[in-house]
Parts: structure tokens; sequence; C-alpha cells
């Protein structure tokens, strides 16, 4: 009997999919949903489908309603109903009906019902909060079919407000006996994770226990929680890298149960999910990278069938060998994985190989040289998909040799690609390559003619505002610019002569922009021509009104001579009677400044481009005739915001009345005046007039935050060629003499070739002219194509004089460690020492490998001793048999606890009355161990390193170094050169902040000396809110009133309100004060102004209002950045409370 | 994570649908439409990838059905390949020699396998032996609740061979009847 009731217990699951349908197979013949489904197949015309169908619908609709439909035929109907909705017809009456099946049927009955339930709605629809009563009854009930049925659609789709509701119900499954239930409540948990993650914060102790569970398939779910939340925040997992480590080599051994064997190879799914987690843990962390080392060379190994799967896992191998700090026995293991993929004759294999290149590249350029022919025959590939993956590899290695070609190969594919999001994406990338390495103004201008006649009207905005602006702006060289523009000049005349109707929209815009600022340059064109091409694009059909008004701005700017005159004229008659306000309004500029030149040359200031134009934004001029008004009896002033809230509620509508998109000038005449309602209360109508730096004021382009790519360098290189070789020559002597081989001459460098035929001959050409400049140039200029690594260069590019750029870039590749030879040997230097560690600490290892536990970094036997403290404790997390265990190495707190006691003692001794932030590890390098902390004090915050050294010998030459972009850092007193054995020394760093981002990065390095050995250094980073920089800021309402007016970045956003039993206002306040030491100015009614200033003396003003059950949140402060970072803090603090 | 999962033949319609985001019904009717022209115009020897907005499109072709899966970018391609041929594996467990018609007629039944094996587009199960129990053992419970039924379809037959045996043993211990052997259940299904 027991054994019945065990095979009963073993086989649970399969109670899941118990089914509702009677004699399914049947169905064919007998069942109306049968009869349904030939029905329509026997139909030969979509109207008479339609016909059907809606009779079928009527059908079931009549009999849902009636009473004495049973829940058993309630249930067949359904079926047919979803049918019904899978060809495309709407039943939303049956929604409801779906819902009461599930609500009222049996097991069975229910089944179909829930599905029935996923089928029809999403998470957002309104009717699912009538079935959170019935989850809320299968939840509890003994019935585990019913259980897991809530559990399942729970994970599918659940209403995110009505979370709290089922959370504890949920979580408690977490403890159940059988382990699906478990895995099923661990990928519910994951799902709230995922919609409303923090509803879930606080039982993130759980997401361990599941981790450590005995059942690897409970296991496995909890991983899908683990990567999301390791994405989000590598730093707070890195002492479970070593769980993980141990988890993947046990799959990898085989030591998971049969069950999970996929294709005879163990647990791939798992396998996959956890070298992704690997990757996000090693990322710039080399200790923890060192840990998975050993377990990726075995995966690598392992994997050696020829399946699918295995390539899957390979792959994804390779990706987390490229993303974790870099070691070069691996490395190469991996290079000659991906050679394997990309020459495979499986298409799908080599689609892969390409993506692994392209991920690879930037750090390994020899690879793509290496496979060179490869890429050459994917680009005549017939299949577009593997085209357009060459193309983004040939994107990542472009340089200004090769550019002209890749462009082109580029603009090939554009020309035959019919996919909107390819193009949008392939003619951001053309431009960009455009603006970087353009050989010549010709060839720029050429190039972005295809761009924008391609891209049409597609293609970001960016695009076009990003070429004017270069255009307007200009290089060192005027004679140069003037090239360049009249270039461009010549070019669209010539494009208008022909067939303009074809051009798209935006193409047009920038023509006539470019043609009113600078047709004047080319002296034998009449103004009057060039004012008659633009008076033909107003007649064409398809010009939209948008074009017509840059037109129209355009003809404005050339309204020279007699002639040029009368056409204005007649334009501006035909469209000062448009119905398009802003048309009109074009219109009536045109008139009177084609009337009045003298006029127009104030106006419109020939070549002034850039120049910023002092606009009163806040109109003060009109003053006088606001008060007159307002004395008359007229409404006062209420900005666009204000407005709107009145008007529509909530619903969210652009508070920006023009975008980029409005060609120059006269966007003084309708801008809004922003100003919070407060003060337009309190100060009256000419409070706002000093509103000068108001961001809408400027008659320039705005483009600001528009990148611009091609900077100086861009064309330096075209202006001083013979620059251009000495940058190239940047250091790696191990390397140089393969380069110079391969530079002597094209087809020595390529020693798969085999230059017979003639089409090789001509691939032969292709490829030399592709991979030109890899080889012989640096793989620095490879790296600065990163994304990041550009920006930050041309952006200190653009500050400095050209000749700083080639010491920059020296000290970048300083940076980028597999690039130099330094830093190649450091690092084999330091794998030396750690595979020595190794073997020291091995025979520990397994010893603790054959309990199942796994600790592998230097602090082995501390963990070892937590873990068997853990073990009497709580439930152990060790199964006897072969099974997965994930050793836990304690909770999260514990092992930082005793330490943290104990460095806080070393604090300096003015510094222990204040408060601290939790002391949290840096990094560990043998002996020696860096952990920090920061310290609020009033004026300042202080970064608080310790180094202890746990080794026998003192350690000596320590330096620190503490380095970040968004801060200032300056020492403190006297740092530490030597560290005694078994001690702690301190080093202190005052913070300031220079540019706001909602956490701050400190990256450092230490750099020290054993006695008898070698220098050597680790890399730690620190992580701080911004919040640690927040200080409350005393002012009063009248200063407060006139600081708000002289800020220009600002932003709004609804803040949800915490209803205490106070007044909410004051309680949400009070919690923002508390929470992020805020100032309360003062409270109002309904409104508050609250004030705090960022290290040092940095100010930023916050303005709350309630509105509609919300907080309408308004700050402003002279820094940019500073109010959204703060806006995300205060919306954290709220969520939090 | 998995977005969504498309079942569709060669003219291009429907078989099955599962959306593993909120999508609206529109929206739905747009990818499905895209998906369709997209699929079926791929020529044969291309790779099995294409991409979509920002989401990757895996699709493989069985007889006359199309399976089109679509994974967010950083997903790997290769496995969710495999994540569709698993799935068939298990349809083909089910139904044996699976074809297009056994996903017509029997669609909810391919739905129940599907949120077994996948959940909140995420894979749950990977096994093949415990989804398959589940499966089975679900046949065993729909023919115990035949009442009136006199012919039993074909998947009786097919897991006649010994499987069975288990799963009758479990169902029905779970309704307070104790049977033991096939013989003794089959014979009861008919009294019922």
């Amino acid at each position: 009997m027991s054994d019945v009731v065990e095979k009963t217990l073993t086989a649970l699951p399969s109670l899941l999919s118990l089914d509702s349908q009677p004699g399914s197979a049947k169905l064919s013949s007998t069942s109306k949903l049968g009869n349904l489904i030939r029905g329509i197949t026997e139909l030969t015309s979509k109207h008479e489908e339609e016909k059907l169908i809606q009779r079928e619908l009527s059908a079931i609709k009549e009999q849902v309603s009636s009473p004495n439909t049973t829940m058993r035929q309630m249930k067949e109907l359904m079926v047919r109903t979803i049918y019904c909705e899978m060809l495309g017809y709407e039943a939303s009456f049956s929604y409801i009906h779906a819902i009461k099946l599930a609500q009222q049927g049996t097991v069975l009955e229910k089944r179909v019902g829930y599905l029935a339930v996923s089928l029809f709605l999403n998470e957002n629809h309104e009717l699912l909060l009538l079935l959170v009563n019935t989850v809320l009854k299968d939840l509890q009930s003994t019935n585990l079919i019913e259980v897991c049925m809530a559990l399942t659609v729970v994970s599918q789709m659940f209403p995110k407000d009505m979370i709290p509701a089922i959370l504890p119900l949920v979580e408690e499954k977490l403890n159940h006996p059988k382990e699906i239930i478990r895995r099923k409540a661990v990928l519910a948990l994951y799902k709230f994770y995922l919609i409303a993650p923090n509803q879930v914060q606080h039982i993130h102790n759980k997401f361990r226990k599941a981790l450590c569970d005995k059942d690897p398939g409970v296991m496995t779910a909890s991983l899908h929680i683990y990567l999301q939340m390791i994405q989000e925040n590598p730093e707070g997992y890195k002492d479970l890298t070593a769980s993980f480590v141990a988890i993947l080599k046990q799959v990898v051994g085989g030591k998971l149960p049969m069950d999970f064997n996929y294709h005879s190879v163990p647990a791939p799914w798992l396998q996959i999910q956890l070298l992704r987690i690997l990757s996000f843990l090693g990322k710039n962390d080399q200790s923890t990278s060192e840990i998975m080392h050993e377990v990726l060379d075995e995966s690598l190994r392992r994997a050696e069938m020829n399946h699918n799967i295995t390539y899957a896992i390979l792959y994804e191998c390779v990706k987390c060998i490229y993303t974790i700090h870099p070691k070069s026995e691996l490395l190469e293991k991996a290079a000659k994985c991906i050679g394997n993929f990309v020459l495979s004759p499986k298409i799908n294999l080599k689609y892969l190989g390409l993506k692994a290149l392209t991920y690879v590249v930037q750090q390994d350029p020899k690879l793509a040289l290496q496979h060179q022919m490869t890429i050459i025959e994917c680009l005549d590939h017939p299949d577009l998909i593997i085209k357009r993956e060459t193309l983004e590899l040939l994107f990542r290695i472009t340089n200004a040799q090769n550019v002209t070609v890749i462009v082109e190969k580029m603009l090939e594919f554009l020309r035959i690609s019919k996919d909107d999001h390819t193009t949008i994406d392939l003619v951001g990338k053309v431009a960009e390559l455009a603006e970087k390495y353009a050989p010549d103004n010709e060839w720029f201008i050429e190039t972005m003619n295809t761009v924008f006649s391609v891209g049409g009207d597609m293609m970001q905005p960016d695009i076009p505002n990003s070429f004017l602006k270069l255009l307007s702006e200009g290089f060192d060289s005027v004679e140069e610019d003037r090239k360049l523009r009249l270039f461009a000049v010549n070019s669209y005349i010539s494009l208008l002569q022909g067939e303009p109707g074809k051009l798209p929209q935006r193409f047009l815009q920038v023509i006539s922009w470019v043609l009113g600022e600078y047709s004047h340059l080319r002296e034998d064109l009449e103004a009057a021509v060039v004012q008659r091409l633009l008076a033909r694009l107003l007649d064409m059909k398809n010009c939209s009104s948008e074009t017509k008004s840059w037109v129209l701005t355009a003809m404005t700017k050339l309204c020279e001579g007699a002639s040029g005159v009368s056409v204005a004229q007649q334009v501006s008659e035909t469209y000062s009677s448009s119905l398009d306000t802003v048309l009109r309004q074009r219109a009536q500029e045109l008139q009177h400044l084609s009337q009045d030149s003298e006029l127009r040359a104030k106006a419109l200031p020939r070549g002034v481009g850039l120049e910023p134009v002092e606009v009163d934004s806040s109109l003060s001029f009109l003053d006088g005739f606001v008060s007159e008004a307002l004395a008359a009896g007229a409404a006062p002033y209420k900005p666009p915001h204000q407005r709107q809230e009145e008007l529509a509620g909530t619903k969210a509508l652009s508070l920006e009345p023009y975008g980029l998109s409005l060609p120059i000038s006269m966007s003084s005449c309708i801008t809004d005046r922003q100003s919070p309602t407060l003060l337009s209360m309190s100060s009256g109508l000419s409070g706002d007039s000093t509103d000068l730096s108001h961001k809408g004021g400027s008659a320039a382009l705005k483009l600001d935050g528009v990148k611009r790519v091609w900077g100086r360098e861009g064309y330096l290189s075209h202006k001083e060629p013979v620059e251009e070789p000495a940058q190239v020559e940047v250091p790696s002597p191990v390397r140089s003499p393969s380069r110079q081989g391969e530079a002597d001459s094209s087809h020595s460098r390529t020693p798969t070739l085999t230059p017979t035929p003639e089409s090789d001959q001509e691939k032969q050409q292709l490829a030399s002219s592709l991979f030109v400049g890899l080889g012989s140039q640096s793989s620095v200029c490879l790296m600065g194509k990163s994304e990041q690594t550009t920006q930050r260069f041309r952006r200190k590019a653009k500050g400095h004089s050209a000749a700083s750029s080639t010491s920059e870039q020296m000290s970048n590749s300083a940076v980028s460690p597999p690039s130099t030879v330094d830093s190649l040997l450091c690092n084999n230097l330091l794998d030396s020492n750690i595979t020595s560690e190794l073997a020291v600490s091995s025979p520990k290892r397994t010893s603790q490998l054959s309990q199942g536990l796994a600790a592998t970094n230097g602090t082995c036997d501390a963990d070892t001793e937590l873990l068997e403290s853990d073990r009497k404790e709580s439930k152990p997390a060790v199964i006897t048999d072969s099974y997965v265990v994930a050793a836990d190495p304690a909770p999260h707190a514990d092992p930082d606890r005793p330490k943290d006691l104990d460095l806080s003692s070393h604090l300096p001794a003015e510094l222990s009355g204040l408060s601290h932030s939790e002391i949290t590890h840096l990094c560990t390098n043998q002996n020696l161990e860096l952990s920090a902390c920061h310290v609020q004090k009033e004026d300042s915050l202080l970064l608080i390193v310790f180094i202890s050294n746990s080794s026998d010998s003192a350690v000596q030459q320590i330096l620190v170094q503490v380095d970040s972009d968004e801060l200032e850092v300056s020492c403190v007193g006297d740092s530490p050169v030597e560290v005694r054995s078994h001690s702690v020394a301190v080093c202190q760093y005052s913070l300031s902040v220079k540019r706001p981002a909602v956490h701050i990065e400190l990256a450092g390095m230490v750099s020290y000396q054993l006695p008898a050995g070698s220098p050597q250094s680790a890399p730690f980073s620190y992580k701080l809110p911004l919040t640690s920089f927040i200080r409350p800021l005393t002012v009063s309402t009248e200063e407060y009133g006139t600081m708000w007016l002289a800020f220009s970045h600002d932003t709004r956003q609804n803040l949800t309100l915490i209803s205490d039993d106070q007044e909410p206002l004051t309680a949400t306040l009070n919690v923002l004060k508390r929470r992020l030491q805020l100032h309360v100015v003062e409270i109002i009614g309904m409104e508050g102004i609250v004030a705090c200033r960022l290290l040092q003396d940095q100010p930023c003003l916050m303005h709350c209002r309630v509105h509609a059950g919300t907080l309408a949140v308004w700050l402003r402060s002279p820094v940019p950045d500073l109010p959204d970072c703060l806006i995300y803090h205060c919306q954290r603090a709220l969520q939090g409370h | 994570m998995m977005r969504f999962l498309l079942l569709f033949s060669r003219q291009g319609k429907l078989r099955l649908q599962k959306w593993f985001t909120p999508i609206p019904e529109r929206e739905k009717k747009k990818i499905i439409r895209d998906m369709t022209t997209m699929v079926l115009a791929r020529q044969p020897r291309s790779c099995n990838f294409l991409h979509w907005k920002d989401l990757k499109i895996i699709y493989k072709r069985y007889a006359s059905l199309y399976f089109c899966l679509a994974i967010e970018n950083q997903e790997n391609e290769l496995l969710a390949l495999e994540v569709i041929h698993r799935y068939v594996e298990l349809l083909d467990k089910y139904f044996g020699n699976v074809c297009e018609l056994d996903i017509i007629f029997n669609f909810e039944k391919a739905y129940f396998i599907l949120d077994e094996f996948l959940l909140g587009g995420e894979i749950q199960e990977t096994s093949k032996q415990i989804v398959n129990r589940c499966i089975e053992s679900s046949d065993m419970l729909q023919e115990y609740y035949c009442e009136g039924e006199t012919d039993f379809p074909g998947t009786w037959r097919k897991y006649h061979g010994g499987v069975y045996e288990q799963t009758c043993i479990l169902t029905c211990g779970l309704k307070g009847i104790e049977i033991t052997a096939g013989e003794e259940y089959r014979s009861r299904m008919y009294c019922i």
C-alpha cells in the first residue's frame, strides 16, 4: 500500500495536465468543435468563413448566457470560443464566462477555464480582478492540482496591484513538500520580480533558500530570478560566485539525474543560465573571474558532441570567456571555438560565428583577419540575415582606411532591404561612420545624401540634426568649412533641379535649411534661382506642412533682389491664408521680412551660425500689456502643464510644445512660460520676467544633447595625413613583426588563400580593402570604436588641443588590458600566481567538493566553518545522492558582520561619532584585503578605505588610487605606505560630485609590494548612491522664489502619495526629508516647497503639489542631470516606505 | 526570456499562439501577419533566425507546420531552436507521429503540454520524462472520465504498451478506486 502512495506522490506532477475534453481524439468525428473545424476547411472564401464564425459565435453567446448550461457544456463552449478567437474573431462576451468557469467548475473544467482566461486576457485587463478571489481560493486548496493551476495562471498573468494579496500564500508555497509546487511558486515570484520588483524585495533570503533547494528543478527555476538580479546589480551577489561555479561543475560533470539530459547533454538550459550568470559576475572583476576559469575550461572541453545543443553551450561559453577578466589560455581556446563556428558548413552556426566575432572583435581584431575570406563570402551570401550580420561585424572594424568600402557595402544592403527596423538601424550606423571617418568633403556629402534619401522619414531625427549642426559649427579651418558648405549647396541645387518629388521630407528639410543658410557662398548663383527652386517644392503634392515651413523659413533668408522679392511675395500670398497656423505664421514673416531688408538683416543675420542669440524669453517687454489686461479683468496666466492637469486629469501629454524640428528662430514668440503654480500665485505676473535661462528661448538650432561624433579628429585625418601613421604606430612590440609582414603585401597576409580563379582575386581585393588598417593599426583605434570610449574620447579631445589627443590614446591603450604587452605580461604573472595558489589549496578543495560543498576563494576556511554551523541550524543544503548541491556560503550579511565590527574600530577617532555606511568588501588579493565605507559629514563626504594585511610579513609601497568620472576625489591626510602584518591601515578621501548620476561609481587600483616579490596590483570599484551627497538647504520662501527662476534644468514627475493618518502631503514630505535629508521650506495647503543641496554647494529645489491623488513634483537645479537623479531617489524612497 | 510562440501552417493559418508578455490585440494581429509573411518568404537553405524590431525570431518548419519563437536580444538562438525542438518532441510523444491535424483538432492539448513545458516565458521543465508522465497520465484520467464512450481513441492503444499501468493506479487512487492492473482498469471503464 505504501508503495502505491509512494508512486502516487512521485507522479503527482502528472495530474497537472488532467484533461478535460472527453474523448479528445474522437473529437474529429463527433464533437461540435470537430464539426466547426471541418466546416471551415470546406469553405472557399474568407467571406463565407466570416459568416460561419459569426453564426457560431452567436450560437455560443446564446448558450453561455443561458442559465441551464452546465459547467460541462460551458467547458466545451469555451474550447470552441478559443478556436474562434485564434482565427481572429473577437468573442469578448465569453471572457466573463471563462472566469466563471475557472471559479465554479470542477478540477477539469477549471483547467479549461484557466486556459481560456490566460489566452483571452492579459494582465492589464480589468476583468482579471475578478479572478483574484478564485486564485486565492485555489492557492489555499488542499488539492495539489488546483494549487498548481493557480500558480500557473499567476505566473502567466496577474494584475500588478493585486500582488500583495496573494504574495504571502505564494511565499508559503516555497516550503511545500512537493517540488513541482515549489518550482511553480519560484517562477511565480520571478514573474512578480519582473513586474513589481519592490514588492518582493523583502523575500530575497527566500530566493537563496530556493537556490539551495534539494530538487534541481527548483534550483534551476530560482536561477531565473538570480540572473535578473545579478544583471541589475552584480556587486551584490559576488559571494554566490563559488556556489554557481560548484553547481556548473556538477552539471558539467554529469552529476544530475538522467531526467535532466537533453539528447544526452546534461541540463543544457541550466548550463547556459549559469554561464550567463557567471559572465555578469566576472565582468571587470579579476578575482571573481579567477574562480570560474577552471569550470569554463571544463565546459569547453566537455561540449564536444556535434549537436546544436552543444554548440549553444559553446557559444555561451565563448561569450562568457570574452566578457570576464581575460585569461590568455582560455581566450585561445575560445578563439579556436569561434573558428569552428565560422568555418562550419551549417548556416546557423556560421551566423552565430559571425555574431561571436562581432562580439569579440573589439578585443581581438586578429580574429577578424584570420577569418577574412569567410567574412567576404558571408557578405555575398544570398541570405540577407547573414549579410546583415556581416555588416554588423564590419561596422565594428571600420577605420579611416576601409570606411569607403564598408559604407559602400552598407548602402548596397540598404537599397535592397525592405525591413524598416533594419533600415533605421543601418542608416544610423552609416551616418555615424561617415561623420567619424569621412575621407573628404565630397564623399561625406554624397554619403549623407544617400543616407537621407534611403533612410527617408524613418531614420532617427538626430541624424539630420547632427548633420546640420556639423555644417553650421564648422571646424578649425574657415576655408575647409566654406568648401564643405559650398559642396553641399552645389549638390543640393542639382538635386532640386532633378526630381525633388522623390526625396523624403527630412531630406527636403535639410536641403532647404542648407540652401537658406549657405547658398550665398556660391557667387555665381542668384538668390532668386534658389527661391524659385524652393518655391517649386511648395507646389509638390506630397510636401508635408512641416517641410513647407522649413522651405518658407529658408526663403525668408533669401529675399534678395527684386526678382527674389517678387517670388517671395507670391508665395507668401498663397500661404498667408493657409489653415495651418504655423504655415500662416511663416508666410507672414516672409512677407514682412522680404519687404524690409533692414529688419531682415537684424532678425536673420547671416553667418552668425550657432552664436546664441540673447532672447528675453520671459517677454518682460509685455509686462505693461499684461498688467493692463489683468486690470481689465483677464484671467491670470497659467502655465501649460497646469492647464493640462486641470483639463485632462491624468492623461499624460507631451508638454514640450515644439520639438527639435523647428527650423530656427521665432520660437521665442511662441515660447511657453514655465513657472511653478506656487510662484505664479505668490509673486504675481512679473515674477517670471527674469526667467532668462529658459531653454526654449535660444534662437539657435536646438541641438543640445545631440551627440556630435565627427569632431576635429575626423577632419584632421583628411587634412593632416602625415599625422596618421604616427598615431598608428602606438606600441606593442610583440605584435609588430607580424604586422609589418601584413603591411608588406596584402596577399601574404592571408595564408588560407588560393589565388587562382578570377572571382577569388576579386574577393582578395575586396578583402585587402576591407581589412586594411586592421592589422597595421594599433588595436587602440579598434577599442576606441566601442560606444563609450569614443564618446569620452571625443568629448575630452574637443576641449584640448589636437596635440593632446595622442597622449590620450596612449593612456587609453594602457587601460585596455588585452591590447598591450605590459598588461599581458602582468596577466600572465598573476595567472601563474593563481595556479600555484590553486595547486596548494586543491586537496582541501577536493575534500570539500566531495562533501558537496563549494568554496573556492581564499577564505575557504571561514566558509567551511560557516557552512558547518549552517548545516546544524537550518535544513541542510546537502543532498546525499548525486544531486546537485547549491552550497550557499551563508546568508549575505553574515560573513561581513564580524569584519564590519572589526574594521569600524579602525575608523579615525574624529569620525567614529558620525554615521557611516556598511563596510563593504572591495577586493582581495592574496593576503591583502580592501574594504571601504563612506562617512557623511555635514559639509563633505569621506570615503574610508581599510587595507588589512593578513599575511605574516609587512606589505610595502602601498598606493591606493581612486578615480571617478563623476567625482572630484582628493586625499585627506597621509595615506599609509606600509601595512604591518596582521594589521589594518586606513586611507581617507574627500569626495564631491562633478557630474550627478543616480549611483556613483568609483574605480580604484591598489598597488603594493611584498618584501620578497614583484609589485602587485588589483583593481576595485565602489558604488554609492547620490543621496549620500545630499544635504538639507535652509532657505526662506523668498530666497527660494528667486533661486527657482534662476535655475534652468528641470524635470517633472508624478509620485505616489503616502497616506498615513496625518495629512498625505506632510507625511510624504516627511518621509522624503528623513530619507533623503531634504529641507522642507514651507507647506501651504496642497503645495509644498523643498530644498536641498548637493555637496559642496549645488542647490536643487523641489516643488510639490497634490493633484488627483498623486504628488506632482517639479525639480529645478542649475546642475544638469541632478533633478533627474534626485527624482529617482525620491521615487525609491517613497516606494520603499 | 521568450516573448511569444506561434504555430502556423504553410498557408499562413494560425494554429496556436502563446504570448508571454501582455500585448494589445491589435498589435498581436499585426505581429501574426508580419511573422507569417516574413517566415513564409524565407528561402530554403537560409538560417533559422530573423530580426524583428528588437527581437530575434527563431523559426523552424516541421512538415507542413512552422514553429516561430520570439526571444529577447541577449538570448541564445541555438537554445531557442532546441526549445522548439523539444516541444515538437513532446507533441510527438503525445500524439505519436504528430501531424498538423492533431494540433488543429486538439489544440487545447497542445496548450496544456506547452504550459507544462514553458511558464511565463521561461523554461519550466526541461525533463522530457516528467512532462511526458504528465501527459500520459492525463490521458488516463481523461479516459476514466469519458462515461458512456464505447470506443477508445488512438491514444489509448498507443499507451497500452505498459506505461499506463502505473498511471492508472495513480489517477484511480486519487479518486478512491483501487485498480492495479491494466485489464481491470479497462473493464471498469466499460462499466462506468
